[in-house]
């Protein structure tokens, strides 16, 4: 019994501590943003196209089916009390509000935050960082801030998209095959969305554009330099993301309902 | 007479100028490790630890495998940071320098990587020129002036637009070295330069190293195992062996050491105080399994 209290006083112990060097990384990782978005957004240019470019298919591949099965079960649900018209408003809504943002960083996690973080952490595995550092470069600045800024730009871009794929998933579902009328598809969805909802969906994008890429590169950077701890940081990195999206994601929706 | 266009000859500073509002004055013992102790978990790895490196000198730091030569050399540039003991440069303890500091001191040094370390998204050009980039205003056409010299003493003007997987382990090496040496440094340090070069680059690094080292007036700090090349290059040289220098001289006077030890290093011998099994249960009762492993 004393052993397991011992175990979890140590646990607890080494989660605030990890904790706590994450919040000194994040604020180390803004204290260089300023210089990195007005001296050198090449760089910056460059990791949004890594981020959010190369995301693409998967994001518009994965939104047309979300949209599309969406359609299908709100078609398939509304119809028995006679609200099939109604698909487009919650088609909509799901999208902008949640799953737009929350799939998407879901996915982003699994494509751009495991490149981000087994390139950097194969960079410290081979000595690039450590040259860096001899080269009086700060690795921090040069490498882990641009891959930070061009995460966090390419998501609420990559949400948009991915909403707005969606969108026409549900439509091509719901209007082309379902036969609900076009006109009650489009107006139940304006009548419906509000102002209010998009401004949740882009607060939630950049939030999980921040923790998505954040973690990512924290994980890189404190990977163990084998090949074996970059496997491991590319795992944690899916995984940290995945729980840590949901939570914030339920956290914004109480507080914003 | 004509000056040599890669190595031209320089004058010496009589004033070290000031980097970003940092002024690093020189001495004559460029580096001096005083009684360091490092340590890995239960591992010791140097326990009082002395040595001197002097301004201008070629010394060659020597070992067997697992001596931390390339520990030393990380200690050296504050990569790691010693438990006990001081490691001066130019006079100023390492330990005491804040980040500002330390890298005004790093852009004095190169350093060449044992495996390179090369920038895998950036070609042999962009990697040579990063320090550049990164540190000075320099225009582009100078910048690709001075990179494409340094490539061509290394024999490699020619793979300028190869990208590092592109290369071998030999030409990635001689990449890194003229990245180390791009921006003329006070400094270089080689961790292992020799391995994996062709006996033609071999002949033609080492060369490199002498010639850089009097025609810059630098001072070089090589970690080799290659007894042979890099006795013919060194001034000075260190063997280390179980955490402390146990012989120091010019490579001459190590060859003609009595010191078991030393002899038993310098001329590749199997048999001497340095075992080459790492400790074991024995061979015959461990292959009879009649120990519990």
């Amino acid at each position: 019994m004393r052993a397991l209290i011992r175990d979890l006083y140590n646990n607890l112990v080494e989660f605030v501590r990890t904790f706590g060097a994450f919040q000194l990384f994040f604020l180390r990782v803004l204290s260089h943003t300023p210089h990195m978005v007005f001296g050198r957004p090449g760089l910056v240019v460059k990791q949004i196209y890594n981020a959010g470019a190369l995301s693409l298919v998967i994001i518009m591949v994965c939104g047309f089916f979300v949209g599309g099965v969406l359609g299908l079960q709100g078609y398939s649900n509304l119809a028995r009390f006679n609200a099939a018209d109604s698909v487009g408003a919650l088609v909509a809504l799901a999208l902008i509000k949640e799953l737009g943002p929350v799939i998407t960083a879901l996915l982003f996690a699994g494509r751009a935050g495991t490149a981000l973080s087994s390139e950097i952490g194969l960079m410290k595995a081979t000595d690039q960082l450590s040259a860096m550092e001899m080269m009086a470069v700060s690795p921090v600045k040069r490498v882990l801030v641009p891959r930070f800024l061009g995460g966090v730009v390419a998501m609420p871009l990559l949400v948009a998209i991915f909403t707005c794929i969606g969108l026409f998933g549900a439509h091509v579902v719901a209007v082309d095959l379902l036969s609900v009328d076009v006109g009650a598809f489009w107006q139940q969805m304006q009548l419906s969305v509000d102002m209010e909802d998009i401004q949740e969906g882009v607060l939630k994008s950049f939030v999980f554009g921040i923790v998505a890429s954040l973690l990512a590169v924290w994980e890189g950077y404190n990977a163990i330099p084998t090949a074996e701890g970059v496997g491991r940081a590319t795992t944690r990195t899916v995984v940290i993301t995945a729980i840590s999206v949901l939570i914030l994601d339920f956290m914004i929706t109480a507080v914003m309902l | 007479m004509l000056r040599n266009p890669v190595f031209p000859e320089q004058e010496p500073h009589e004033h070290q100028p000031a980097v970003d509002g940092v002024v690093i004055e020189d001495s004559e013992n460029v580096i001096e490790i005083r009684d360091l102790m490092y340590s890995r978990g239960a591992r010791v790895i140097f326990k009082n630890l002395n040595l001197t490196i002097k301004r201008g000198e070629i010394t060659a730091l020597m070992g067997p495998s697992g001596t931390g030569k390339t520990t030393l050399l990380r200690l050296i540039t504050r990569q790691l940071v010693p438990q006990h003991g001081a490691i001066l440069i130019n006079g100023m303890d390492i330990a005491t320098l804040n980040t500002r500091e330390l890298y005004v001191l790093r852009r004095r040094f190169g350093m060449l990587f044992q495996n390179g370390a090369l920038l895998t998204d950036l070609n042999v050009f962009e990697n040579v020129a990063f320090p550049l980039r990164e540190h000075t205003k320099l225009t582009n056409r100078l910048i690709r002036h001075v990179v494409l010299t340094k490539l061509h003493a290394v024999g490699l003007r020619g793979a300028a637009d190869m990208m590092p997987a592109e290369l071998s382990g030999g030409m990635a090496r001689r990449v890194a070295l003229a990245r180390a040496m791009v921006m003329d440094p006070e400094i270089l340090i080689y961790d292992e330069p020799f391995v994996g070069l062709d006996p033609i680059s071999m002949g033609v690094i080492v060369r490199l190293v002498r010639r850089m080292n009097d025609a810059l007036g630098i001072t070089s700090i090589v970690v080799s195992h290659d007894v042979a090349e890099v006795s013919t290059v060194a001034d000075r040289s260190y063997l280390i062996s179980d955490g402390k220098v146990a012989a120091s001289g010019s490579p001459g006077e190590l060859s003609a050491a009595n010191s078991e030890l030393v002899r038993q290093f310098m001329h590749g011998m199997a048999d001497g105080p340095v075992a080459f099994h790492y400790d074991a249960p024995d061979y015959e009762e461990q292959l009879l399994g009649r120990d519990s492993g």
